[in-house]
């Protein structure tokens, strides 16, 4: 009897240290988000960052995102969704991290189109065929062009653009500013300027309507 | 006599109980990646904690038998990743495929405890115990 209370307690100790440890760590690391993000918003905002929405809208999303990121393509419809059940709130200005291997390329094709003006087009194209060009998480670019084929994009011109100095630059300074924020893992989100403090798209949805309310308030 | 070897295979289930917890707290909390050799370690690890705590209640001394062979080998994965990230087996020869090699050092406290000494040392006391419980009960 007593061992049976002792191998009970033992496990019931480590479980509640296991709970309250998981707590303060996942606060300690949301406040520590809070703090980079308020001290780096001049690497969050850049004027180069592709946009959607309002641009006067009183919330604004900054969406750091990799196009082979599956997380990213599910999220994608979701944010549109929020956009359209406020709107002219919400813009979104989306940035690059192209963490997966050979995803840059990808980016670079998407910027390459931006330059055409069918950004969204091709972002949604690109979404919507991951399965196609995303293999072992490495983005192939070989198997891209099948699925932008129906946008009509002057591949001529799109090939010289893509590999431009000034493309490679956009991306060198996407990921550095993913760095100065702490951007590990895509999609990561900042409403006016704060991190997330988990991730998941309920936390998105309130932060983005907590941002609303303030707005309001003003 | 009975209630020492009892203690013995329960410090060894503590012990075990606390590294699966703490690796799940690095990789789910902390949001480390295992590497391959982090993996197998946790294959011979987190059993343990399920097939002492069986032989605790009712206390059955020949749960060494089962429990013997995975902690056994689990030290030897740990010892073998330890030497690994101590850079005595060039890095050519880890089994790593791809996400995080093995031989990267994720945490290094007071300069020195890292993710693959932690395991060794819950190992190694496993071992210790689980022998020791073993000799006394043949005696």
């Amino acid at each position: 009897m007593k061992q049976r209370n002792i191998f009970i307690a033992s496990a019931a100790l480590l479980i509640i240290a296991f709970a309250v440890g998981a707590f303060f760590y996942k606060n300690q690391q949301a406040e520590q988000a809070a703090q980079i993000a308020k001290q780096n918003q001049m690497a969050l905002v850049r004027a180069h960052a592709p946009n959607f929405g309002n641009a006067d809208a009183p919330v604004h999303i900054v969406e750091f995102f990799d196009p082979a990121c599956g997380t990213c393509a599910q999220f994608y419809p979701m944010v549109k969704q929020l956009m359209a059940e406020h709107p002219g709130k919400i813009r979104l200005s989306v940035r690059y991290a192209p963490f997966h291997p050979g995803s840059d390329q990808v980016v670079k094709v998407i910027e390459a189109a931006r330059k055409q003006g069918q950004f969204r087009q091709a972002l949604e194209a690109l979404f919507a065929s991951q399965h196609i060009w995303v293999q072992n998480h490495t983005a192939q670019v070989d198997l891209i062009w099948a699925p932008l084929s129906s946008l009509g994009l002057d591949m001529e011109r799109l090939k010289s653009d893509m590999n431009s100095p000034e493309v490679a630059q956009l991306i060198q300074q996407d990921l550095a500013d993913a760095k100065t924020m702490n951007v590990t893992m895509t999609p990561e989100f900042f409403v006016n300027g704060k991190p997330l403090p988990n991730f998941g798209f309920d936390e998105l949805k309130k932060l983005v309507e907590d941002a609303l309310l303030s707005a309001n308030a003003k | 006599m009975k209630n020492s070897l009892w203690s013995l295979v329960f410090t060894a289930w503590l012990l075990a109980a606390l590294a699966t917890l703490g690796a799940l707290f690095m990789s789910e909390v902390m949001g480390f990646a295992p590497c391959v050799l982090c993996w197998y370690q946790r294959i011979f690890m987190f059993p343990l904690v399920f097939v002492l705590a069986l032989g605790l209640f009712p206390f059955d001394p020949k749960v060494v038998r089962y429990a013997l062979p995975l902690a056994a080998v689990g030290l030897l994965t740990a010892v073998f990743h330890l030497l690994l990230t101590a850079g005595y087996i060039p890095e050519s020869m880890t089994p790593c495929r791809q996400g995080i090699p093995c031989s990267t050092v994720q945490i290094e406290w007071f300069g020195f405890v890292t993710i693959p000494l932690l395991s060794a040392i819950s190992f190694l006391a496993i071992n210790a115990l689980l022998i020791a419980s073993y000799f006394k009960t043949s005696k």
